[in-house]
This record gives C-alpha cells, sequence and structure tokens, in this order.
C-alpha cells in the first residue's frame, strides 16, 4: 500500500476533504445568485447581494475547488512520477492550514465589501499576500521533490506541473500590484486601458494555468491509470504542451475586443486564440487515441467515462473559444449570458469530472477501501453531466436571444428594443438555469455521500489490488 | 543531472511565457500612453465622485454593469458616444466589467436627474418596474470620509479643502450619485448627440382617440415613474391638463432636455410610439 511505500499521503487526504467543502460552497452560491437574478428580492443587503455574492462564488469555485484539489493531486502524482517521497511534509502540513484560512478570509472580506473589483484577483491586499506565501510554499515542495528525484525521465504531468507553478506566480504577481491607502483598501497600481489589458491577460491566463494545465496534468497521469493502457503520444503530448504554453499568453486581449485597447493587441489576441485550437485538440486526440481497442471501458468503467467526457467537453471548450475571439462574433454576443455558458461548460464539464475522477480514484488508494457504490458514482455522473449541459445550453439560447434583440434595428436606424424589453426575455432562462444549478448540486452531494461512505464504510481492498 | 535537467526546463518555460506577455502586456504600455491619446477636458475624481467609486467597486456594481461602449451602432445608439482611451487614465483599477445584466454605465452622468438616480438606488423596481437590481436603500448612512484625503493623494488628484469640506454630511448614496453623474461626461458628447428634429411636427393621432389605450400603456413602463401614475408627479413635474402644442412635447419627449434633467426617449420608443403617448397626454383630459 501507498503509505508503507513512504509516500507522505496524509496532507493529500486533507486537501481533497477541504476541496470539496469548498466545492460545496461554490455550487450552493451559485445557485443562490442565479435565483436572485430571477428573484431580486433574495438579496439581502448589505452583506448578501449578488454583487458581493458573486466574487466569493467565482473565488471559492476557481481557488478553493480548483486549485485546492490541484495541490492534492499534485503533491499525490509528483510523490509517485518521481518514485521519491515529499521533500517537506510538515510544510504541506502549513500549507493546507494556510490554504484554508485564506480561503475562509477571501469569503469573509469579500462578503464585507473589500473587494478590488479585478475579476479573479478581487482579494484585497492582505490576503493577497498571503496567497503569494502559500504559492511559495507550494512551489518549493513540489520544485524540490522533483529535483531529488529517483526517476529521470519527468513524464508530461510534471511539465504541466511545473508550468502552472511558474505560470500562476507571474500572473499573480503583476496583476495584483496595488497602492494601498489603508490595511482594508488599495489601488491597481495600472490606470484605465492599462489595467484592463493587464487583467485579461491575468484573467484570461488564469484560465490557462489554473483550469487548463492543472487538469491536463491530471488526465495524463489518471487516464493510463484508470485504463491500463499508456497514453498514446509522450511526443505529441510534448509538442501540445510548448504550444499551448506559449500560445496562450497572446490572447488575453480577446476578453476586451471593441473596446479602447489597440487594436493590434486585439488583433494578436484573436489570431493566437484561433491558433490555440491546435495544442488543445493535440490532447483531446491524445485522450481518444489513447482509447484505441478499450472503448468498451466507458460501458465498464466509470473512472473512463469521468474522464473521456471531460476531455470531450475541453475539446468543445476549445473550439468555442476561438469562435468567441473572433471580432465579428464577439460583437454580437460578448456581454451577454452566452459566456457564462461557455465558462461553465468548462468548469463543470472539463475541469471538476477530471477532479471527480481524480479523487475517485485516490480516496479510494489512499485508505485502503474499495468505492463504496459504483451505481452512486454512475448516478453522480449523469446528474453532473445533465445539469452541466441544461445549464450551458440554456445559457447559449438566452444569449443569442438578447444579442438579436439588442442589436435589431428599425428601418430608420433606431433601435427596436429598450434594454429592459431585452432583459425581461432572459426570466425564463435564468429559472432554467437555477434548475440546472440545483440538478448539478444534487450530483454533488451524491458525490459527497459516496466519498465519505468510502472512507467510513468501504470494504478493504482486496490485497492483489493494492500498490 | 536530473537537477539541472529540471532547472533547465523551468527556466525555457519562463522564456515561453514571457514572449507573449512581453509583446501584448508589457508592451502596449508605451502605445496606451501615448499623449496623442489624451483629452485636455477629462478631469480626475473629485473627493465625493471617488468616494462614490469606491462604493461602487464595494458593492460589486461592475459585476452587472460594464463601462465601455463599443463602436457599434446597438452601443452607440443605446448608450452614447463610443469610449476613448482617454477617458479611462484616472481609472484604478479601470471597470469595464464583463457582462451586461444591467445596462452599460459609461455614459449614466447626466441621463437622468439626481432624484431619479436616489429613488432608483433605494428601490430600483419602483422606477423600472421589472428590474432585479438588488435594493441600496441601506446606502442612506453618512458617507466616512476618514480616508478620503489620503486617498485622493495616494492618487495623486488634485483637491481644495473646500472640495472635502464638501464630503462632510453626506450619504454614501450621494457619493454614489455624483459618481454615476461624471461617468462619460467629461467629453461634450451629449450635446452633439443630442437629436435634431427638423421640418414641421404634425401629430399622426391627432384626436385618434383608438390610440389611447397604447397610449397609456406606453406611459406607464415609460413615464409613469417620474410623473406619477396619476400624472400629478414626483421626480417629474405634473402633466395634467398639459397645455402646450403637440409638436412641443413631441420634441420634449423624443430629444429630451437636458437642463431640467428630462430624458430623450426618441431611441427606445421611436417616433410612432412618441406621438401615441403624446396623443395619451393630450386626450385623456376629455376623455
Amino acid at each position: 500500500m501507498d503509505q508503507q511505500q513512504g509516500y507522505a499521503d496524509d496532507v493529500v487526504k486533507g486537501f481533497i476533504l477541504w476541496s470539496m467543502v469548498w466545492g460545496l460552497v461554490t455550487v450552493l452560491i451559485g445557485v443562490l445568485i442565479s435565483l436572485q437574478l430571477v428573484y431580486p428580492q433574495l438579496n439581502l443587503p448589505p452583506f448578501l447581494t449578488y454583487g458581493r455574492l458573486r466574487p466569493v462564488h467565482t473565488n471559492a469555485g476557481i481557488f478553493g475547488w480548483g486549485i485546492g484539489s490541484f495541490m492534492a493531486f499534485f503533491f499525490y502524482i509528483t510523490q509517485r512520477l518521481t518514485k521519491t517521497r515529499l521533500w517537506s511534509p510538515g510544510l504541506a502540513r502549513v500549507q493546507l492550514w494556510l490554504f484554508n484560512v485564506i480561503i475562509a478570509l477571501a469569503a469573509v472580506t469579500l462578503l464585507a465589501g473589500m473587494n478590488r473589483s479585478k475579476e479573479y484577483a478581487e482579494l484585497e491586499w492582505p490576503v493577497a499576500l498571503l496567497v503569494v506565501v502559500l504559492w511559495v510554499i507550494f512551489s518549493v515542495n513540489i520544485i524540490m521533490t522533483i529535483a531529488k528525484r529517483k526517476e529521470e525521465q519527468m513524464y508530461i504531468s510534471l511539465w504541466y506541473i511545473l508550468a502552472t507553478l511558474v505560470g500562476v506566480a507571474v500572473l499573480y504577481l503583476v496583476n495584483n500590484v496595488s497602492i494601498p491607502v489603508s490595511l482594508f483598501k488599495s489601488y491597481s497600481a495600472y490606470a484605465g486601458a492599462n489595467d484592463a489589458n493587464v487583467q485579461w491577460w491575468y484573467g484570461h491566463n488564469a484560465v490557462a494555468m489554473v483550469l487548463t494545465t492543472p487538469p491536463l496534468a491530471l488526465f495524463y497521469y489518471y487516464l493510463p491509470k484508470s485504463t491500463g493502457v499508456p497514453i498514446y503520444s509522450h511526443r505529441m503530448g510534448v509538442i501540445a504542451f510548448w504550444s499551448l504554453i506559449f500560445m496562450y499568453l497572446w490572447t488575453g486581449a480577446h476578453h476586451l475586443l471593441w473596446t479602447p485597447v489597440p487594436d493590434w493587441v486585439q488583433t494578436l489576441a484573436m489570431g493566437f486564440s484561433v491558433m490555440l485550437i491546435a495544442p488543445s485538440w493535440a490532447s483531446v486526440f491524445n485522450g481518444y487515441f489513447s482509447m484505441e481497442g478499450q472503448w468498451n471501458q466507458m460501458r465498464d468503467n466509470y473512472l473512463v467515462k469521468f474522464l473521456i467526457f471531460a476531455i470531450t467537453f475541453y475539446g468543445l471548450q476549445t473550439l468555442q473559444g476561438p469562435s468567441q475571439a473572433v471580432r465579428t462574433f464577439s460583437a454580437f454576443i460578448h456581454y451577454t449570458d452566452w459566456v457564462p455558458g461557455h465558462v461553465h461548460m468548462g468548469t463543470l464539464g472539463w475541469v471538476s469530472l477530471v477532479i471527480f475522477a481524480g479523487i475517485y480514484y485516490t480516496i479510494p488508494k489512499l485508505y485502503g477501501r474499495e468505492i463504496y457504490s459504483v451505481g452512486l458514482a454512475n448516478l453522480h455522473f449523469w446528474l453532473a453531466v445533465t445539469g452541466q449541459i441544461i445549464f450551458s445550453i440554456t445559457m447559449w439560447v438566452a444569449g443569442v436571444q438578447q444579442a438579436s434583440m439588442l442589436h435589431a434595428s428599425n428601418p430608420d436606424g433606431s433601435l427596436h428594443y429598450s434594454f429592459m424589453e431585452t432583459l425581461i426575455e432572459l426570466y425564463p432562462y435564468w429559472t432554467w438555469r437555477s434548475i440546472a444549478g440545483i440538478i448539478y448540486l444534487a450530483s454533488l452531494l451524491v458525490f459527497l455521500y459516496n466519498i465519505v461512505k468510502t472512507i467510513s464504510a468501504g470494504k478493504a481492498q482486496p490485497a492483489e489490488q493494492k500498490a | 543531472m536530473t537537477e539541472r535537467k529540471m532547472v533547465v526546463f523551468l527556466i525555457a518555460a519562463t522564456c515561453v511565457f514571457l514572449v507573449g506577455t512581453i509583446v501584448t502586456m508589457v508592451v502596449p504600455f508605451k502605445s496606451i500612453n501615448d499623449p496623442k491619446l489624451k483629452i485636455a477636458t477629462v478631469k480626475p475624481y473629485t473627493p465625493l465622485q471617488l468616494e462614490g467609486r469606491d462604493i461602487y467597486i464595494r458593492e460589486g456594481c461592475n459585476n452587472c454593469h460594464t463601462q465601455t461602449v463599443r463602436p457599434l451602432l446597438a452601443d452607440t445608439e443605446r448608450y452614447g458616444e463610443y469610449s476613448k482611451t482617454g477617458e479611462f487614465v484616472y481609472d484604478q483599477p479601470f471597470l469595464w466589467g464583463s457582462r451586461r445584466t444591467g445596462p452599460d454605465l459609461a455614459r449614466i452622468g447626466g441621463k437622468y436627474p439626481d432624484a431619479w438616480h436616489e429613488k432608483h438606488m433605494k428601490d430600483p423596481q419602483s422606477m423600472v418596474p421589472r428590474s432585479n437590481m438588488p435594493k441600496y436603500a441601506f446606502l442612506t448612512h453618512p458617507l466616512d470620509t476618514s480616508l478620503t484625503e489620503k486617498k485622493m493623494k495616494t492618487l495623486g488628484f488634485p483637491y481644495t479643502q473646500a472640495d472635502l469640506a464638501a464630503c462632510q454630511g453626506k450619504t454614501e448614496l450621494d457619493a454614489m450619485v455624483a459618481y454615476l453623474q461624471k461617468l462619460g461626461t467629461d467629453i461634450p458628447w451629449r450635446e452633439a448627440a443630442k437629436t435634431q428634429l427638423v421640418g414641421e411636427l404634425k401629430n399622426p393621432f391627432l384626436d385618434n382617440v383608438t390610440v389611447l389605450p397604447e397610449g397609456k400603456k406606453i406611459y406607464d413602463a415609460n413615464c409613469a415613474q417620474c410623473h406619477g401614475a396619476d400624472l400629478k408627479g414626483g421626480v417629474g413635474p405634473s402633466l395634467v391638463d398639459i397645455d402646450k402644442p403637440d409638436a412641443d412635447i413631441f420634441t420634449t419627449v423624443y430629444a429630451g432636455r437636458q437642463a431640467t434633467g428630462m430624458p430623450a426617449f426618441g431611441d427606445t420608443l421611436g417616433k410612432e410610439r412618441t406621438w401615441k403617448v403624446v396623443t395619451f397626454l393630450k386626450l385623456r383630459q376629455r376623455h
């Protein structure tokens, strides 16, 4: 069993369980704020308004659920791929404490209105500084473990892990430069169009370095582990890796098409966004080709089902994303519900499905037990996929309808609809979005129950499955 | 040996990141700050406006409202002149947003009178019946001015003691309204964009009682919030027994009257519906 091989796994357990708590929090808040859009009386000022809750939703999702579970998996995967015990389990333990303190502080300060307004970089400077400390502790531990590894070859997952450590550090430091006024208030060091350009360089590459490279590291590790056959092509993975991390950094300004940011920056962002289809789909194909002769496992092995659906959503996401990055299409759907529809295909579909697979694989290994119920895992899968698809499709339809109405004009050149006339058409779609969110919440509860029962009442794993 | 390989990898990955970063994030600092893009009339925020802006940030208004008008018909017709780089040089942070759950606010300044904003912030549904905006009545508590001067100094904005004194005794709501009324007004676009009505204006529905029900519907949806459901006035004056030529009323509704705070409804209503509401105002007394 793993513990007997001397790996430090207690902290992996800690991060997995805490990230699940924050995952539940983010979906609960997501459902609440989706209902607030339909029933404004559900806003409870001053603390529980949509404006204050939405950053809690995004931060708990990206940092609590996303980063939290990635920390667990990076520790788990790195030790196994290097055949080396974690450099400092003590430091990792400190990191788990600090992580939870930060996420809790983030929630409290955001609800109190301490907020720098830049998306996914809202936390005020004292909390942001703690995040930097957290990331340094984490990076040192992983890098030192890899440095003294016993396995010379670095498997592709380690590449994605190292890129994540460097990438997040650069992005976070640059975008968070602020001038403090007091302990609770600071102003961005950049102004106007500059600030916008820095922010979306950060914002879009947070998608790259938090919602793309870490799940890819997991995917490349857990797919072969789950199917029992190796990945189709390590070389294709390598080419995809370098082109992905090269191209992503050029694309931030596709969030700023038609704004006062210089046109040439927008055009470069547009071009590179389209080019990104190639490295993204290289990973998708790598996943699909790895399944050759193994497709029966889609029926027999629920882990494979999670992973292959995940990579499929990633493929769809990386086709839809570039299409939105084209000026003409952006002019139509930007600022509408289309975009939340897109984002949630990535987060609920791609990222979360990979994490679910990782947890289903890892928890039984760490506790030496079999999964409590494969039936419940399947139920979780179908509820999650159903909720996600209803969410995204209703948002896309809503976005197209509102965009069409906003752009409709009369023969004399005046506009056909007032803003409010377009907004009231969205209420039915928003109701469906809430229903989709509740379905996803139900899937999460099934998942949590299954994991808790696995830990507390799962059957001990038979000897031949250990190690 | 294996350590060196990892260090080389880390350096290579960092360099690969930096190429796109330098070209699309660092280099634009030079062109965005180009003095040619400066707009002389753009002024920094006053202490009261800055406090209002900080409340806008605190409440997360940018989660539902954008602040950039794109050079697209659907944007410029609805919100006004498209946004220019030079208009944002004092915005730390920028507040362009990413989703228009509510309308864009880049040019909200001067669109409505202060009294409209006050009523709307306290109870949005009283002014826009099917709005989903939360109520911000709690902003009526006194403005905390303990950091105001330090904030102005931090940002390097000019101010006088009189400017600071003007914040005393104000509520957070006052500050918010002061901020909203500044937005987009540094360039004189509203004058330039003012609708010029040319030629003789003749009511096509003169004495046509069949349009009264529709006229009333338009009135209830667009006018009643300020002029009262019974036309007896509120934010705006009473319209009971209005005794002006149809053409004058049409001009006021269609093009607005900036001096009095009357917004222009031409973009929302178009000519035909504007005439219908004019007909309603004129004929309702007799029917």
